[in-house]
């Protein structure tokens, strides 16, 4: 007997209860605290706040415990949330040149002014477990000195006093945003940068691996990695000036990639690009290799066909909202769909099964 | 829910995709990118109507949700709970009470009326998709009506299996201009398209594209002479309500493999089962 399938209303509410209650997990083991999240998650906050396109580490921490530490899911909530937030205005352009390092490295040169900084990072860390932090993660305090206060210019300037280097020309045209205009074909540098520091991290990756491999390989040199802070500052028109109302962590990562020239220009080294929120330096380093990939056109090179050279292909891809929306509708219901391929699929086979019994006949 | 503006969306949101509505309806079939916004539910679930319908909905509206055409399925409940919450409209699952009906994958079997708007939920709004993945070819193909590979392709089904291998998502053309992928319905729905009452917007927010047919706008299915469009079904009547005129889902009803054919449409149903109609099933 059937009966038509009724209550999902109940079976909804109480599969979310039952989520909840799975996501808090035991009771006898202490509840994570926001605060506890944003200090000791800090790369996992750092990534929910790159994708999800909105810096606040309380937030991306409260994200990432109501998402039971699923990245994605937080980024999800992230920027559900930020679409509903007023915007008040655009601050002006933050200058890297002008960072706060935590961090700064070249591959490119042994010794800069600025100096190499290797800063709070994995490299050369050995990676075995540390069995004393599942005991007592408590640590000595690292020694520390006063920061010199000189300037840290960007390495790529160098280069560039020289010619060697392509040059980065200012732009003062305000760049589309991709979160208020929809996205169009062909896409220029700026909406792509835009695009690919909000895409999903594991697709950048991947695409930027894929170019070292010889697929729209376009060598890359680090010229420079950053980590640091700058601060941002927005004009107030009640003031009439520009005030500081914060400052953000940055990840920057330039590289200086093959040369290119022509029977006008002598031969010079080109720039790869990524700016990321946060201490994200995989991210952005993914991002400038993808990024001086997908500038095969402007630069006169070939399309080799490589994935990573396809604008359209990486941007309409990147952003893992929408990979990750469309690829899990699947589990919705699609018994109308599937019924009308049913009914089709059974009136060929039964034509094709009539055309064989004649054809045995004859 | 105080937080949020009415319908979720803030106004400038709204007045953004309903000029982007407007010229969905001065051209129709024509697909009109807009700003798509991120939802509170995925891209995939339903956001490109749920953006529609937030543009379209006043507080006076009546609004009905469904999904494979039934009100009760999990997602329907979810779009019209999260309706009720951000605009406090009356809900209905009623077909001819409705003012407002957001639907995947599902024209409703009553005839629509004029006042009425219909909803769509589009995955992919590109009927040329699968035959050129590239969105700049594409837009190119419909500015120029370049329609051969789509005729190709239909073709190429005639040759390989004998009929036309599309039976959901079938391509349509309006007025003679544009074509149009009428979104998964199955193609039993296509003939309710054309010179519909209603109005009939397409909402497609991950790939953000709005499209629209007006009121007794001309849709016709694409064919051939001699191989015409057929609009079909399940060759029987409902288990439940005996209707031969609706379209059916098949339920497998035991270990033998015992099968059942039931109205899609659970309002339809549902009313002609309480006017007396009585299928073999029914109990």
């Amino acid at each position: 007997m059937y009966v038509a399938v009724k209550g999902g209303e109940r079976a909804i509410e109480n599969a979310h209860a039952w989520l909840a209650e799975e996501r808090r997990g035991d009771t006898g083991i202490a509840e994570l605290s926001i605060p506890q999240i944003r200090e000791q998650l800090s790369l996992a906050v750092n990534r929910v706040m790159a994708e999800g396109s909105l810096y606040d580490p309380d937030l991306a921490a409260l994200a990432i415990k109501q998402a039971r530490g699923d990245l994605i899911e937080a980024i999800f909530l992230i920027r559900a949330y930020r679409t509903t937030l007023p915007r008040f205005g655009a601050s002006k352009p933050v200058d890297t040149g002008a960072m706060a390092c935590d961090r700064r490295i070249s591959a490119t040169f042994k010794d800069l002014p600025g100096g190499q900084v290797l800063g709070p990072t994995f490299d050369y860390t050995h990676r075995l477990l540390d069995f004393k932090l599942a005991a007592d993660g408590e640590v000595p305090a690292a020694p520390s000195r006063d920061a010199d206060m000189g300037e840290v210019p960007h390495v790529t300037e160098f280069l560039n006093r020289e010619g060697l280097i392509e040059e980065a020309p200012k732009e003062d045209t305000t760049p589309p945003d991709l979160t208020r205009e929809p996205m169009e074909m062909p896409a220029d540098r700026a909406l792509r940068l835009q695009a690919l520091t909000r895409a999903d991290e594991g697709f950048t990756l991947g695409l930027a691996y894929s170019t070292q491999r010889g697929y729209g390989r376009n060598h890359a040199f680090v010229g420079e990695l950053r980590i640091g802070t700058v601060p941002v500052e927005m004009d107030i028109p009640e003031l009439g000036f520009a005030i500081e109302i914060g400052e953000v962590t940055l990840t920057e990562c330039e590289t200086v990639n093959q040369f290119t020239g022509s029977k006008t220009k002598p031969p010079q080294f080109t720039r790869g690009y990524g700016l990321v929120f946060g201490q994200t330096e995989r991210k952005a380093i993914s991002m400038a290799l993808v990024d001086r990939a997908l500038r095969w056109e402007e630069l006169g090179e070939d399309n080799v066909g490589a994935p990573a050279q396809d604008a359209e292909f990486v941007l309409y891809h990147a952003d893992n909202m929408q990979a990750t929306g469309f690829l899990e509708h699947i589990k919705l219901p699609h018994y109308v769909d599937f019924q009308s391929e049913l009914e089709l699929l059974r009136k060929l086979r039964r034509e094709a099964g009539a055309d064989q019994l004649q054809e045995a006949a004859e | 829910m105080t937080e949020y503006n009415f319908a979720y969306l803030d106004e400038q949101t709204k007045r953004m995709i309903r000029r982007a509505i407007l010229k969905g309806l001065a051209i129709p079939g024509y697909q009109v990118p807009f700003a798509s916004r991120e939802m509170p539910m995925p891209y995939g679930w339903g956001t490109g109507g749920v953006q529609v319908s937030a543009a379209v909905l006043t507080p006076q509206d009546r609004f009905k949700v469904i999904d494979q055409g039934a009100d009760d399925t999990t997602n329907a409940v979810s779009i019209r709970a999260f309706f009720q919450r951000t605009a406090g409209v009356a809900t209905t699952t009623s077909t001819g009470d409705a003012t407002v009906i957001q639907t995947r994958h599902r024209i409703p079997e009553d005839t629509l009326s004029e006042g009425q708007i219909l909803v769509y939920q589009v995955p992919i709004p590109e009927p040329l998709r699968f035959l050129e993945p590239r969105e700049s070819e594409t837009r190119k193909m419909h500015s120029l009506q370049e329609y051969g590979l789509m005729h190709v392709k239909l073709y190429e089904d005639i040759s390989r299996h004998g009929h036309i291998a599309t039976s959901y998502a079938y391509p349509v053309k309006v007025e003679g201009r544009y074509v149009m992928d009428p979104s998964p319905i199955p193609k039993f729905d296509n003939p309710k398209l054309g010179d519909m009452a209603a109005i009939q917007l397409f909402g497609a927010g991950r790939e953000q594209r709005i499209y629209a047919l007006p009121p007794y706008t001309q849709v016709v299915s694409l064919d051939f002479e001699d191989h015409p469009f057929e609009a079909s079904k399940a060759d029987h009547p409902c288990g439940m309500c005996a209707a031969t005129d609706s379209y059916l889902d098949e339920l497998i009803v035991d270990d033998a493999g015992g099968r059942m054919f039931v109205c899609s449409d659970t309002d339809y149903c549902e009313a002609r089962q309480a006017a007396g109609h009585k299928g073999k099933d029914a109990a």
